[in-house]
C-alpha cells in the first residue's frame, strides 16, 4: 500500500515553498479558514503501519503520513483553543539539536516519537524539515546524532 | 459447596456485624475484608460552611467544569464557567444528522445520518464502577441503557490467519479455552504437576478443567455436541423431523496461538470493560446537555482564554470571543478552577509556580480517531446476527462498533468503523483528511463485511489530534512524568488549581474528570472556609 505519487509531489514542492512563506505572516491571522487546508497535492494512497511503530523510511513519507496531522500539508500549522506552530521558514529549525529533541521527547502538545520512530527515521524527517516548507539548512543530521540525544 | 468450613464463613461474619450493629459499620466491616471497593466515589459531595460570598471562575464547560460550577454554585459560590466551544460537554459529545464539524486545518464536514442515528466521536461507554458518573446521570435524569462490551457473536479478524475469514468470538474463546485446559489436563494426568498441586486438589482440577473447558470424559476437547454447547453448532437444533444439532469443528490451537487472535480477549476480561457496561439513551452528549440545564446560564460559550494571570487577592483571566477574537475582554474571580486541556493549557500565558508550570507541560496527548458509518440497512444484524457489541481486527480501523440501541428494526444504521488509540495508525490516520479516512474506513471494513461495498451511505471522521478544542484525545502519561509531575498539577497554585481527566487516575474517562473536579472543588472550599 505504498504511494506512488512522489514525482508529482517533488515537482510541485518549490513552488508551494514559495507562496507558504509568503503567506506565513498573513495566514497567523485566520483562526478559521472558509476553506479545507488543499491536500490535493498529497498522495490519496498511503502507508499504514502494522505494529506501533511506524514503517515509513523516507523523510517526505514520514512528514506526510505523520508530521501533517497537525502541522498541515503546506506545513504551516493550525489554530483552535490552542496551536500547532507553522514549520515554514522555522528558526527554531537552525538548532539541529533542538529538532531532534522534539521528535524524540515531545513537548507541550507535540507527543514524543521517540519510541515509534528509528534513529534513522527521525534524522530523515528532521533532515526533511529543514531542508524543506522554506528551511535550507545543509547541516544534516545523522542516525548517530539521533542516538546520542536519546536519554 | 457441601462440607461446611470450621471457621466462620465472611458471610455469617457480616450479618452477624449487620444485625448487631448496623449497616454502616456492616459497610465498614465489608470495605476492610475487601469488598464494596468499587469506588473512590463517596456520595454526594457535602461543601459545609459559608464560603461568604467567594466567586470561582471555571475555565471549560466539560464534565469536570459543569460539575465544579453545580456544586460549587450550590454551596454559595458565585461561579461562572467561559467555554470555548459554542456548546456544553467538551468530550462529551455527540454528532448527528445537520451537525457540522470543522476541524483543524479548516476541513469542515457536515453529519448525514438519518434522524436518530448517532456517533459518539468521544467517550462511548460507561462501567458500573465508574459511580460518581452514574450518580450524577441519576440526579440529572439521564436515561442509561446497557452498551455491549462482549458480544460473543462479533468477530476476531487476523488479516494473515484462516484465509482472512473473521471469526466468531465465541469459537475463538471456546477453542482457546477448551484446548488449554486439554493441555493442562494431560500434564495433569501424567503427574507433571504433582509438585504444585496436592492430589486432592488435582481430581478437583481434572473437573474444573472438563466444565471449564467442555472437555470429554477423556479430557480431549474435539468436534462434538458438548464442545459446539460453547463453539455454536455446524447445524443448531431444530424442530420436529430435522431437529438433531450437527457439531461444528473447532479451530486448531497451533493456529488460533499463530493468528495471535487471543489477544484481543483482554478486552473482555480486564476491570474497565466488564460487564454491565452503559451509555446514555440518544447519545454520550445527554450527560452534557443535563449538567447544562442545571449551569447553563453561568457559562459563556465561544470564549477562547488567552491568559490566565493571578496575585494574592484573585485571578484574572483574559478571553476573545473565539468566532471573533480582535476584543480581548477580561472575567475576574477571587479562585480559578481550570479544566482546559494541558494541550492548550500548557501555550497559554499562566503565572503559577514552577513546579506546577513543569507538570502542565509534561503531558502529551494520545492520539485517537473515530469513524461513524451510515449504511442502508442494519446488514450485522440481518445477515451476521450481530447485535450490539464490537469487532476486533488487525487491519488499521482496529474495532468496528456495533450500534447497542434500536435493535432488529429495518431501515439504515450507523456503525462506528474505525476506532483508533495510539500506535502508528491512529497518527496515519489524522495525517489524512476527513474523506480519505471516511474511504479507507469502508475499504478496510469490506474485508471483514463484505456488505459495506453496496449498503454504505455516508460517514464522519474525528481524528483527536485535530479537534480544536482539545488538540487530542486525553492526557498520555507517562509512568515517570506521573512520578514526578502528578502531585505539582493537583495542588493548588496561589488562587489557581487544575481539574480534568488530566488529573486524575483515570485518564481518558469522564469518571476521572468527576473524580477529579470533586477532589478540588473539596480542597479548595476547605482552604476558602479557613481563610
Amino acid at each position: 500500500m505504498m504511494w506512488h505519487a512522489k514525482t508529482m509531489w517533488h515537482a510541485k514542492t518549490g513552488m508551494r515553498q514559495a507562496a507558504g512563506v509568503a503567506l506565513a505572516a498573513l495566514s497567523l491571522q485566520l483562526i478559521w479558514p472558509a476553506q479545507g487546508a488543499d491536500d490535493s497535492l498529497a498522495p490519496k494512497s498511503h502507508t499504514f503501519s502494522s505494529g506501533y511503530r511506524f514503517v515509513e523510511m523516507s523523510g517526505e513519507e514520514l512528514y506526510v503520513n505523520v508530521c501533517r496531522g497537525c502541522h498541515m500539508v503546506d506545513a504551516m500549522g493550525a489554530s483552535g483553543a490552542g496551536s500547532y506552530p507553522s514549520l515554514v521558514a522555522n528558526r527554531n529549525l537552525e538548532a539541529s539539536g533542538y529538532a531532534i529533541d522534539l521528535v524524540l521527547n515531545g513537548r507541550r502538545a507535540m507527543p514524543p516519537f521517540g519510541e515509534m520512530m528509528s534513529d534513522d527515521q527521525i534524522a530523515a524527517v528532521v533532515n526533511y524539515l529543514r531542508t524543506h516548507f522554506g528551511n535550507s539548512y545543509q547541516d544534516a543530521v545523522t542516525a548517530r546524532d539521533v542516538q546520542s540525544a536519546r536519554r | 459447596m457441601q462440607d461446611e468450613p470450621l471457621t466462620v464463613r465472611r458471610r455469617d461474619l457480616l450479618s452477624l456485624i449487620g444485625t448487631m450493629a448496623g449497616s454502616a459499620a456492616m459497610y465498614h466491616a465489608m470495605t476492610a475484608l475487601g469488598f464494596a471497593s468499587e469506588s473512590r466515589y463517596e456520595g454526594p459531595i457535602r461543601l459545609e460552611g459559608d464560603p461568604k460570598g467567594a466567586s470561582v471562575l471555571i475555565l471549560g464547560a466539560g464534565l469536570a467544569g459543569m460539575t465544579a460550577a453545580l456544586e460549587l454554585r450550590k454551596a454559595g459560590y458565585k461561579v461562572q464557567v467561559l467555554e470555548f466551544n459554542g456548546r456544553p460537554g467538551g468530550r462529551n459529545w455527540t454528532l448527528r444528522g445537520g451537525d457540522t464539524f470543522v476541524e483543524l486545518g479548516g476541513f469542515k464536514q457536515t453529519c448525514a445520518f438519518d434522524d436518530g442515528l448517532y456517533l459518539n466521536p468521544g467517550p462511548w461507554r460507561i462501567p458500573y464502577h465508574h459511580r460518581a458518573l452514574l450518580d450524577y446521570c441519576k440526579r440529572l435524569n439521564v436515561m442509561l441503557e446497557p452498551f455491549i462490551q462482549l458480544n460473543h457473536n462479533a468477530y476476531l479478524h487476523a488479516s494473515r490467519a484462516f484465509g482472512g475469514v473473521p471469526q466468531r468470538i465465541r469459537t475463538v474463546k471456546a477453542d482457546f479455552q477448551g484446548q488449554i485446559s486439554e493441555l493442562l489436563a494431560k500434564v495433569a494426568g501424567q503427574g507433571k504437576l504433582d509438585e504444585v498441586v496436592s492430589k486432592e486438589d488435582k481430581e478437583i482440577l481434572l473437573l474444573a478443567l472438563k466444565s471449564w473447558g467442555a472437555l470429554d470424559r477423556d479430557f480431549k476437547y474435539k468436534a462434538s455436541l458438548l464442545a459446539s454447547e460453547y463453539r455454536g453448532y455446524a447445524k443448531p437444533p431444530g424442530g420436529g423431523l430435522s431437529a438433531a444439532p450437527l457439531p461444528s469443528d473447532p479451530l486448531a490451537l497451533s493456529d488460533i496461538l499463530r493468528s495471535r487472535l487471543w489477544r484481543y480477549l483482554e478486552n473482555f476480561a480486564s476491570y474497565n470493560f466488564q460487564t454491565t457496561m452503559f451509555q446514555p439513551v440518544g447519545g454520550m452528549d445527554m450527560i452534557g446537555k443535563a449538567f447544562a440545564r442545571e449551569v447553563g446560564d453561568v457559562i459563556r460559550y465561544h470564549a477562547k482564554v488567552t491568559e490566565i494571570w493571578q496575585n494574592d487577592r484573585g485571578v484574572t483571566v483574559t478571553y476573545v470571543d473565539a468566532r471573533d477574537p480582535a476584543q480581548p475582554q477580561k472575567a475576574t474571580a477571587d479562585w480559578c478552577l481550570c479544566t482546559i486541556p494541558l494541550s492548550i493549557l500548557s501555550q497559554l500565558p499562566i503565572n503559577v509556580g514552577a513546579t506546577m508550570k513543569a507538570a502542565i507541560d509534561a503531558v502529551p496527548y494520545a492520539g485517537s480517531v473515530k469513524v461513524g458509518l451510515q449504511f442502508r440497512r442494519r446488514f450485522w444484524e440481518e445477515d451476521d446476527a450481530i447485535y450490539g457489541g464490537i469487532s476486533y481486527t488487525d487491519l488499521p480501523i482496529r474495532q468496528i462498533g456495533y450500534p447497542n440501541t434500536g435493535f432488529n428494526k429495518s431501515g439504515r444504521g450507523v456503525l462506528l468503523g474505525a476506532y483508533l488509540f495510539e500506535g502508528a495508525n491512529s497518527f496515519e490516520f489524522t495525517a489524512m483528511p476527513p474523506d480519505q479516512r471516511v474511504e479507507r474506513t469502508v475499504e478496510f471494513g469490506a474485508a471483514i463485511h463484505p456488505q459495506y461495498k453496496s449498503e454504505f451511505e455516508n460517514g464522519i471522521a474525528v481524528a483527536w489530534h485535530r479537534v480544536p478544542f482539545t488538540l487530542g484525545c486525553a492526557g498520555y502519561w507517562s509512568e515517570e512524568a506521573r512520578k514526578q509531575h502528578y502531585r505539582n498539577l493537583c495542588e493548588i497554585d496561589g488562587r489557581i488549581l487544575l481539574a480534568g481527566e488530566h488529573a486524575s487516575a483515570l485518564p481518558a474517562w469522564q469518571e476521572g474528570a468527576i473524580l477529579s473536579s470533586l477532589d478540588a472543588i473539596g480542597r479548595l472550599h476547605e482552604r476558602v472556609i479557613k481563610t
